[in-house]
């Protein structure tokens, strides 16, 4: 077999072709690596993982029995370890270590471990071992032992398991309760308290006020008053019932060091046995903690729980959003493309509107810290809130704000996107129009416009897209951490403009870097990140569909 | 006309029109026209609101900017003569307090005189009580925030007094009342053994208590540290006293400054020397040494410390004015260093004012001048006459918008300043600057600190070189992907798999930059720091295998080789870069092991290179990942609408594909490629969530690949939010924001005007 001459073949210009696509190549692997590390590492986060048990030999001798998940491992050179004053067998170039989680941070101190692998024995996997989820310190595993109400043991061995569940049922029960008391009544009592004080403050304020008129209404607001104070005591005292109701059990189980660990069961989520469960009841598993994921409140400072007022927050933000830049990006693109007087000072501007674009979206975000916040917000509540001040009502970073910040980020998408489809419109289509007699403006609106409807449609999910997964601009004007409110309830006016809001984008900064706890918030981090890509692609596969369906229609009605 | 419409004839021969009648027509039409001018005006006003809207972000962020600019001022408001009893010459100091509704003038004889400082009248006068025979014959300021005097008086003993002012509201209006008291008890206390008069004085506060030091006429220093204690029996003051004798001064002393810690002592003489004493332990004090710190010829005629009592401000009877403070060397001695000099007043310096807060300060001369200077810029911001006679006394509120000027001439001028913003100045922001307790001129960028005395250092260079750095490296690793990828996609791919490819790199461009920016931080950066040969010998070997594969692949029998079409390399070589890296990977801990005893990055340390483990690397590759859709996107828009006829013209006389692509379609498409990477660049340049991420965000000086780096953008998103409205470093943040948007600005403009160009060039070939 002869091989084919060097020379020849570089000269050919085949190695630079190769080298080329293999570019491409890096890229899509790239690409499709990280849309698989998200997607993998986001699913597994619900995924029950069985619970190892191991003994682990201790550099003392000792043997300390071990109970947790696996995280990771990793493998490191055994020399770096042996400088670090850790003794390994000799022979070893590299030493593989297993980073567990063995949870119960509250008794162990240190919920993430990492051990060696040859200190480590056989693997056992216990089918009593089980997993709770707690409200909080954490995941605890251990052994379950007995159930006690009140003091007095309930159940044991065999018997445990399904009376644990069903106690557990019932302190998530009342924990439904206290929730929707807290959030919703007093919640309701506390935004009506707010308002009286508010509106006694206006009356204060206000120097035309008759005197008699005063007191009447003073003597109105008393009579509320008293009243909201009533309902506070009652809901106070039920309260009070339901908290004294929720401890009444608590679970007795040892933990890997052979201490036993009262677990009180009002601290607990969910209860599993991994090792335990079927493939099937896993699968179940998983969609009830996805379901907790997507509908439920964070615990835990963020790390565990669910991310439902941050996807709320996200769609209220985008949507208020939507609702300002469409018809002003749709009215500028208009003026653009068929108003303005076309020449160079035209270009000029489209080129400008364009390139805003580009421009680094913080600068947005400085834009509406300044204009919007401080010099708009600041004037809206000398106008309007003087009775607040000198809290800020709209002198804030709040809802409003971050929505009109990323409109005005998202406003050259939605015109270049409109324009396009504007230009698109074949001319005899227009011309068809004016010949029987409309004037500009009937084509327009009733031709031209309805036409490229669909291109103004691509140019909104691009612009929601974008707006969805921008993150820098919103830690300036309105997003936080950790929202007491959604911004829309049941208290008029129902959208708060007003409030902070949380957002997915934020969440994932904020969790995976400014949580005390990264190790343990890093499953959930990745859930939340799948989350928007997911939320992100979509949106994207909509609108190029549309596009590429507009392109189609188009091209076979000008042929 | 009218009767011809209107009717509706029947069908039976007259015809009928079912036209509505003409009114309703004319009616109808004036409606519609007036609709078509409601759409222009309306789309017009719309149109037009928002493109005054996108100016409007220019016109805001220069705004904030503005003031930065607009230099120094005064206005006078009044001029008054002295209440009586106090006279002009006989200032020692002033001080006026934060509404400037109350001023204090001190008098040489220890009195002083409140006084409203607008109009000049009188509020009360306060006569220190001394024991008969004995008068003040110096008297020294501590910090200025303190408002605390010390007198000396002739039989070496001193007092302490300190203005405090009571705020109160009888019928909702402000009240303040001032008031004198006595820290140190209202007995004068000894200072000086033997009951010389005390010629010179120097206080200071020390921890709880304060540390005083005189000078006797015969050369005697004494160091003396007193600690009041208010007694639980009694509710009376006791006062702790320690007392130290000092080296004697050399000269004649003029001036004497303490330091807050009591680590430094600094005696001036009138030859225009300062003493400087190390006293960090009294008992075993030494004169350091002696500079000269004014001309020859020249003698120091005021000298203060400023805020922080770091830096010292020394006038000279020239009227030149220093800033002068301690500065380490390497054998950890402190020596007295002049760091810069001010504009020079016309006559000589007779009285220095600090600023609170700020290490700025206003200097009054000898012909009526007064210059307000500012340190850590070196700028003089204003030199203006503002009296007839010597300057005597001047009074800076403690929020820098007033300032009150004594004169020989018994007049007080009461004035209005504007000055926000000394701090910034050119070489301030993109200069070296010498800050206060550094060994020489550095950038540094550091704004904001816990501390009072606190030197904000704006420097934008770190920043700058930071976002560079940052942009530099993330296009060195996305301009060959990118763009090579767009050549062969464009030109070299079936169609079928461009179809999908583009796309697919196209949505990464949608991504979500917190996505990636928390993967660089949270995954790719441990995951480098753990296989660090790995990532190099990916980059090493990446190339050199699709070579090798190439080169077989060209081998292949033919028959083998026509199984994959041409255009289907990509394909091809996937499976080849998952098990290049695949291995690399595995071989990593082996590689450490073989080359770096077991850890590379604890080699790279050893060798003398610094890493972090969210450093540029990390960075490039996150942010280089960001650009690279960006890049390609446009570049194959570039290369693909390359007119066929060119490239086939090209290939029907005989040249390869590749001699085709680099003779034809590059330098066609040459201008869309590097239209591309320049809004590569731009989109590199803003990017905020990444750096903020994958970054340590020290802002650090230098392009070292396994540091990190503080960008423009990262650092408003780090700052901003909790800067004070107003304040000079949220103008600077602003700045930092304008820069970034007109250098992103005008290079977004080039490219795509450089794109038009292309598009115009396309359509006429």
């Amino acid at each position: 077999m002869s091989f084919v001459n060097i020379k020849t073949w570089s000269k050919s210009g085949a190695p630079w072709i190769w080298l080329n696509a293999g570019a491409v190549a890096a890229s899509m692997v790239m690409v499709l690596g990280l849309l698989l590390l998200i997607a993998v590492r986001g699913f597994g986060h619900f995924w029950p993982h069985d619970l190892m048990e191991v003994d682990v030999t201790n550099p003392d001798g000792s043997v300390q029995r071990v109970l947790g998940e696996l995280t990771r491992s990793e493998e490191l050179a055994a020399s770096v370890l042996r400088e670090a004053g850790v003794q390994i067998p000799k022979d070893a170039l590299v030493i593989e270590r297993h980073l567990i989680k063995q949870g119960n941070r509250d008794t162990l101190g240190r919920d993430f471990v990492w051990y060696l692998e040859p200190r480590m024995g056989e693997l056992r996997y216990p089918v009593n071992a089980v997993m709770l989820e707690r409200r909080e310190w954490g995941n605890f595993y251990g052994y379950p032992l007995e159930l006690k109400e009140e003091g007095r043991s309930i159940a044991q061995g065999d018997a445990l398991w399904a009376e644990l569940q069903a106690r557990i049922e019932r302190a998530n029960a009342i924990h439904e309760q206290i929730r929707k008391i807290e959030r919703q009544d007093i919640g309701k009592i506390n935004f009506r308290m707010e308002r009286l004080r508010l509106d006694e403050r206006r009356m204060a304020l206000d120097p035309n006020l008759p005197a008699e008129e005063v007191a009447q209404r003073k003597a109105a607001m008393a009579v509320e008053r008293a009243q909201l104070d009533e309902e506070y005591a009652s809901y106070g005292a039920q309260l009070e019932q339901l908290y004294r109701d929720v401890k009444r059990d608590t679970l007795v189980a040892e933990i890997m060091d052979g201490r036993k660990v009262n677990v009180s069961v009002a601290n607990i989520v969910r209860a599993s046995q991994p090792n335990n469960m079927s493939v099937f009841a896993k699968i179940g598993y998983y969609f009830e903690r996805f379901g907790e994921f997507v509908g439920g409140y964070p615990r835990e400072a963020n790390t565990e729980g669910g991310i439902f007022p941050a996807i709320f927050g996200t769609v209220t933000m985008v949507m208020v959003m939507s609702i300002i830049v469409t018809p002003f990006g749709i009215l500028a693109a208009i003026y653009l493309r068929e108003y303005a007087r076309q020449g160079p000072l035209l270009r000029l501007i489209r080129v400008s509107v364009y390139n805003l674009a580009g421009v680094p979206s913080i600068v947005f975000g400085v834009f509406g810290l300044g204009f919007f916040v401080y010099f708009l917000g600041g004037s809206i509540d000398e106008l309007l809130y003087p009775e607040a001040l000198p809290s800020p009502t709209f002198g804030t970073p709040g809802l409003f704000w971050a929505s009109l910040t990323l409109a005005l980020l998202t406003l050259p998408v939605v015109i270049v996107a409109t324009e396009e489809g504007l230009a698109r419109i074949p001319s005899t289509i227009r011309m068809g129009s004016l010949a029987l007699g409309a004037t500009k403006a009937e084509t327009l609106w009733k031709v031209v416009v309805p036409l490229s409807t669909p291109a103004m449609m691509t140019g909104l999910i691009l612009a929601i897209a974008r707006a969805a997964g921008e993150v820098a601009p919103l830690m300036l004007v309105g997003v936080v951490k950790l929202a007491p409110t959604l911004p829309i309830d049941g208290n008029a006016p129902f959208i708060h403009m007003e409030r902070k809001i949380m957002h997915l984008g934020f969440h994932i900064y904020d969790v995976g870097f400014q949580s005390p706890n990264v190790e343990a918030a890093r499953p959930l981090v990745y859930a939340t990140a799948l989350t928007l890509v997911v939320l992100i692609v979509l949106l994207n596969l909509t609108a190029i569909g549309i596009r590429n369906h507009l392109r189609e229609k188009y091209r076979s009605e000008s042929d | 006309m009218t009767d011809s419409v209107a009717k509706a004839v029947p069908l039976d021969g007259a015809r009928v029109s079912l036209l509505p009648s003409g009114e309703k027509r004319a009616s109808l039409r004036r409606w519609r026209y007036a609709k078509d001018r409601i759409s222009r005006y309306g789309v017009a006003i719309g149109g037009l609101g928002v493109v005054f809207a996108l100016a409007l972000i220019f016109v805001y962020l220069f705004w904030e900017v503005f003031p930065m600019l607009r230099p120094a001022s005064i206005e006078p408001v009044s001029t008054y003569t002295l209440p009586a009893g106090t006279a002009g010459d006989q200032v020692v100091d002033m001080a006026t307090e934060r509404y400037t509704e109350v001023a204090g003038v001190y008098s040489r004889d220890g009195s002083v005189t409140f006084l409203e400082p607008r109009a000049g009248a009188p509020i009360k006068r306060i006569d220190l009580s001394l024991p008969a025979g004995v008068e003040v014959v110096s008297s020294a300021q501590t910090e200025i925030k303190y408002g605390v005097l010390a007198h000396g008086l002739s039989d070496g003993s001193v007092m302490v007094t300190k203005h405090e002012y009571t705020l109160t509201y009888p019928d909702d209006v402000r009240h303040i009342e001032p008031e004198i008291t006595y820290p140190l008890g209202e007995q004068p206390l000894l200072l000086d053994e033997q009951g010389a008069p005390l010629t010179v004085i120097g206080i200071q506060t020390a921890g709880e208590g304060y540390a005083l030091a005189g000078a006797t006429a015969d050369g005697r220093l004494t160091l003396a540290i007193y600690r009041a204690a208010v007694s639980f029996m009694t509710g009376e003051v006791e006062v702790k006293r320690s007392s130290y004798i000092l080296p004697p001064v050399p000269g004649r002393p003029t001036h004497i400054l303490i330091n807050k810690t009591t680590r430094n002592l600094f005696v001036a003489d009138d030859a225009g020397y300062i003493h400087h004493y190390d006293t960090v332990h009294p008992d075993e004090a030494r004169l350091v040494e002696s500079v000269r710190a004014v001309a020859e010829g020249a003698r120091i005629s005021a000298m203060r410390y400023l805020s922080g009592t770091v830096s010292i401000i020394v006038g000279g009877s020239d009227g030149s004015v220093a800033q002068w403070f301690p500065v380490r060397d390497e054998q950890n001695e402190y020596h007295l260093t002049r760091i810069r000099q001010f504009q020079q007043h016309p006559a000589a310096i007779t009285f220095i004012a600090p600023e609170y807060a700020r290490k700025g300060f206003v200097v009054g001369d000898d012909s009526g001048h007064v210059g307000v200077h500012f340190t850590t810029s070196g700028r003089t911001l204003l030199l203006e006459k503002l009296a007839d006679a010597a300057i005597t006394g001047l009074a800076v509120s403690p929020v820098n918008d007033t300032l009150l000027v004594t004169d020989a001439g018994n007049q007080m001028r009461f004035i209005d300043l504007y000055n926000p913003h000394p701090e910034i100045s050119i070489k301030a922001l993109w200069g070296k600057v010498w800050y206060e307790n550094r060994a020489g001129e550095e950038y540094v960028w550091q704004a904001s600190s816990g501390s009072d005395d606190f030197e904000p250092k704006l420097s934008l260079a770190p920043l700058t070189l930071g976002t560079i750095k940052a942009a530099l490296f993330a296009m060195m690793f996305a301009i060959p992907l990118a763009i090579m990828g767009a050549l062969y996609t464009a030109y070299f791919m079936t169609p079928r798999l461009r179809g999908f490819v583009k796309p697919s790199i196209e949505i990464m461009e949608a991504l979500p930059t917190v996505i990636l920016g928390f993967l660089a931080g949270l995954w790719l950066a441990p995951f480098m720091e753990n296989n660090l040969p790995a990532v190099f010998s990916i980059l090493l070997l990446m190339p050199l295998a699709m070579l090798f594969v190439a080169y077989a692949w060209a081998n292949l029998p033919a028959r083998l080789r026509l199984l994959v079409p041409p255009g289907w390399e990509a394909a091809i070589l996937m499976p080849v870069i998952l098990g290049v890296g695949w291995l690399c990977i595995i071989m990593s801990p082996s590689v450490e092991v073989w080359f770096f005893n077991g850890s590379m990055r604890q080699w790279l340390t050893d060798v003398g290179i610094t890493y972090d483990q969210r450093n540029a690397l990390v960075v490039g590759i996150a942010m280089g990942f960001a650009v690279i859709p960006t890049i390609f996107s446009i570049a194959e828009d570039a290369v693909f609408t390359v007119p066929r006829h060119l490239t086939q013209g090209s290939l029907a006389l005989g040249a390869t594909p590749w001699q085709t692509m680099l003779g034809v379609v590059l330098p066609t498409a040459s201008p869309g490629i590097f239209a591309a990477v320049m809004m590569g660049f731009g989109r590199a340049v803003g990017e905020t969530m990444i750096v903020l991420m994958a970054t340590g965000n020290s802002p650090v000086m230098n392009f070292n690949i396994f540091e990190g780096m503080r960008t423009l953008s990262a650092n408003i998103a780090v700052e901003l939010p909790e800067t004070p409205l107003g304040s000079t470093h949220f103008r600077v943040l602003f700045l930092a924001a304008l820069v970034l948007l007109v250098l992103t600005f005008v290079v977004n403009t080039l490219a795509e005007i450089v794109r038009q160009r292309l598009r115009k060039r396309y359509s006429t070939l």
